[in-house]
């Protein structure tokens, strides 16, 4: 009875990742009660099993199960195979080491990490957090099919290392801004995807209670979402000339694409920002085409990291996420020492068209698009680094994907049944800490009033 | 009273909210070293130093943009454009990043700041440097514009605009920094703020009301002297704010005299007086009017240079008097 209890034990503690003392058999049935049918015969046996789905037992064994209470069948759901399917994290790999691509820098005597750790918890976090903004953009895309979003709808699939790798390497007590491919970033600055989804859907449960739509969604320390190309990253140097200002450590994430890379306020900015020594990270993220316009068509030069002259510059692969996270620590710490502005490039690739009313294939080939897919995505190479190096097993993957498709699903419900705002509300939010006033409305009769 | 200019009440209303609230700063160009550009900032640099008085290069669109990115996180910027012929350089960050945010955000993120600096004709800057942006500022919710004309104006409406938690648009007048004028007891205090969307009646009169707005306000008040000693009597009425319009005062007004002249220095073209023309004859006012609106203007071309052209190219005293009588058909 002892050693059953022990081999019991042993099974628990593998199972629930706890330490399970000595307990009493009464103490261990019921924790066991969680994860196997208790009438099992066969339960702890299959608990000391290897890591397989169990084959189908010979007849003999069948003729056993048939004393379980509940149908049996030869099913992956059967209560003790469970047992196998709730992995304990003792059998992964808490921690790994990985190789991740060297930075090209300018004027920079070293650049970021040629090495990234990863846990268990971050690899899987990442994981959610990138296939979460990979879902949510599918949806927003079907939506707009179905013409329940209109208007503009930047869609972000396949740069989600950008925002998943920045954000990692971030405090949410810093600051990011950035242009209109800004849902994954609204995710990843705190915003749900309840609230993304039903912005774009015009609704008063959206983040900007429908008045916004998908290129003006905000929250704490995410100053959106801006709609005039190259237009934020003067407000982004703004906001690190405020941190400052206020001597708080904060640093602000000023995102741009290459399409903006040549526009005159940005190398305002970058003057601006070396001059003062603004705790400012630029970032270029380079998908390679600005709309329709291709970077060897659009710019002199494509070096993207170098265009800040005096300006110190890095170029990073913007595919896998660590080398994201650690570019964007090594060019935090440059910031929050003293040391001034930088400018990071993230290589990286958006799987749409510019926007829902671009095919995506008519300045780029649809065999670019498929090789990036099946060379390059984002979130398949942080997986199968964690698959291959036993970080996580496919079944967890697997379950993350049902919670995040169940989530996606939910919050495109709510997108969709929420109403659109009311009309009382048109003319608010026009003045801060304002008396009421009255707005004028399309014809001299109608005065509508206006509230903070 | 004290007599102070319209330059050194600005000076004073930027010097006492800087004092009061260490969130305040200026930038500009030529706003610290240089004492500012035409020396309105004087003296404030060498009080609050680097960190609150910022000379900034020749980029308006980038340091328009830092500034309302400043009050977007905390900060209230005052942002000085040496003249607002350079605001156009910036006007995308003035009206879609400062006007339009509090809106869009649904009131999550609002924008404290002033952008302020010398607005319409001066005296021979020629065409690039003598527009007059009422109507263009005017034209955009989201905005408050203010556009003062005597001293105590000045530094009431800039601490209010400087208190307020929006983007103002502060219009000055180049030539009217240097004009002093009498400033009460009350204006001494460093709380003295004048609400902004307030005109004032700065003349009362029972025969024609005059609205104006900056340096015309002059204008209308030599003309109602000479007028006066014609028995014509001219309410004259300052604007003080472009945005909100103060329309109930001017109503008020034109229901007790049933005359009305506009008087500004900006094109006619879809100007002030044209949106006031509009409001009156939308409003009560209307059946009061024994005359149709006049607008007096500057004429509808770019400002030349030579004195004589420059001189016929904005509204004249004579202007205003030749309006006032034609409109009273007398």
């Amino acid at each position: 009875m002892k050693t059953m209890l022990a081999i019991i034990s042993n099974a628990l503690c593998r199972i629930t990742g706890r330490t399970v003392g000595a307990q009493t058999v009464s103490e261990l049935l019921i924790d066991l009660s969680e994860y196997v049918n208790v009438t099992s015969p066969a339960a702890p046996a299959l608990a000391a099993t290897p890591r397989q789905p169990p084959k189908p037992p010979p007849v003999s064994a069948r003729a056993s199960a048939a004393e379980l209470v509940s149908a049996q069948s030869d099913q992956l759901d059967r209560p003790g195979a469970r047992v196998v399917v709730s992995r304990s994290f003792a059998d992964f790999t808490p921690q790994a080491s990985f190789d991740i691509k060297k930075c090209d820098v300018h004027r920079l005597e070293e650049g970021p990490p040629l090495k990234a750790e990863l846990t268990r918890e971050q690899g899987l976090q990442y994981y959610r957090i990138m296939q979460t903004v990979r879902r949510m953009e599918l949806k927003a895309d079907q939506l707009y099919k179905q013409k329940i979003i209109r208007g503009f709808c930047h869609l972000y699939d396949g740069q989600e290392a950008c925002a998943a790798g920045i954000e990692a390497a971030i405090n949410p007590s810093d600051h990011l801004i950035t242009a209109y491919r800004a849902h994954g970033y609204t995710y990843t600055r705190g915003v749900s995807v309840k609230e993304i989804l039903a912005e774009l859907t015009g609704r008063k449960g959206g983040v900007a209670k429908g008045k916004g739509g998908s290129m003006h969604m905000y929250a704490p320390r995410f100053y959106g979402g801006n709609g005039i190309v190259g237009a934020q990253v003067p407000l982004g140097a703004g906001i690190a000339l405020a941190c400052q200002y206020q001597g708080n450590d904060q640093v602000c994430v000023t995102l741009y694409g290459d399409g903006a890379a040549n526009q005159g306020q940005l190398f305002e900015s970058f003057n601006m920002a070396a001059l003062w020594k603004l705790p400012c990270i630029f970032i270029c993220e380079n998908n390679q085409y600005g709309m329709g316009t291709s970077m060897e068509r659009a710019s002199a030069s494509t070096d993207y990291y170098k265009r800040g002259d005096f300006v110190p510059g890095i170029r990073v692969d913007g595919m896998d996420v660590l080398c994201v996270r650690e570019a964007t620590k090594f060019a935090a710490d440059h910031c929050r020492s003293g040391k001034g502005p930088i400018i990071m490039e993230l290589q990286t690739y958006r799987y749409h068209g510019h926007s829902m009313s671009d095919p995506g294939v008519s300045y780029r080939t649809r065999e670019e698009i498929q090789e990036v897919r099946s060379k390059s995505d984002p979130i398949s190479m942080l997986k199968e680094r964690m698959l291959s190096n036993n970080m996580a097993s496919i079944e967890e993957f697997k379950e993350i994907d049902v919670a995040i498709r169940k989530e996606v699903e939910d919050a495109a419900q709510f997108a969709t049944s929420d109403p659109e705002p009311p009309l009382e509300e048109l003319c608010n939010h026009i003045f801060h800490n304002n008396p009421p006033l009255e707005v004028r409305g399309t014809n001299p009769w109608v005065t509508l009033k206006s509230v903070s | 009273t004290f007599r102070v200019t319209v330059r050194d009440a600005l000076n004073q209303a930027m010097d006492e909210e800087l004092e009061r609230d260490e969130r305040v700063f200026l930038l500009g160009e030529e706003v610290a070293q240089y004492d500012g550009a035409y020396k309105v900032s004087r003296g404030l640099w060498k009080k609050y130093g680097d960190k609150r008085i910022i000379d900034t290069p020749i980029t308006e669109m980038g340091f328009a943009g830092i500034a309302v990115g400043a009050a977007m996180a905390g900060l209230r910027p005052i942002c000085e454009f040496m003249t607002f012929n350079f605001s156009m350089q910036a006007i995308d960050q003035v009206i879609n990043s400062a006007a339009k945010t509090y809106y869009m955000s649904a009131g999550q993120q609002s924008v404290p700041i002033v952008f302020r600096g010398p607005n319409g004709a001066s005296a021979g800057v020629a065409a690039q440097h003598s527009q007059c942006f009422a109507a263009w500022y005017g034209h955009c919710p989201g905005l408050k514009v203010v556009s003062p004309w005597s001293a105590e104006d000045a530094k009431g409406l800039l601490k209010s605009a400087i208190r307020d938690d929006n983007p103002v648009v502060f219009l000055e007048n180049e030539l009217m920094y240097g004009v002093p004028f009498e400033m009460s007891e009350e204006s001494q205090s460093k709380d003295f703020t004048i609400p902004i969307g307030k005109a004032k009646v700065e003349r009362q009169g029972n025969h024609i009301t005059l609205v104006t707005h900056s340096r015309y306000v002059s204008h209308c008040l030599d003309a109602a002297a000479v007028l006066a000693k014609e028995g014509i009597e001219c309410e004259v009425i300052n604007l003080r704010t472009i945005r909100p319009l103060d329309v109930e005062s001017i109503e008020t007004s034109v229901m007790k005299t049933n005359h009305l002249v506009t008087v500004e220095g900006g094109w006619p073209q879809y100007g002030v007086g044209a949106e006031i023309c509009a409001r009156i004859m939308e409003g009560p006012a209307f059946n009061y009017l024994d005359a149709p609106v006049t607008r007096v203007t500057g004429v509808d071309i770019p400002m030349p240079y030579a004195k004589i052209l420059e001189d016929n190219s904005v509204p004249q005293i004579k202007d205003v008097i030749f309006s006032v009588k034609k409109t009273l058909n007398v």
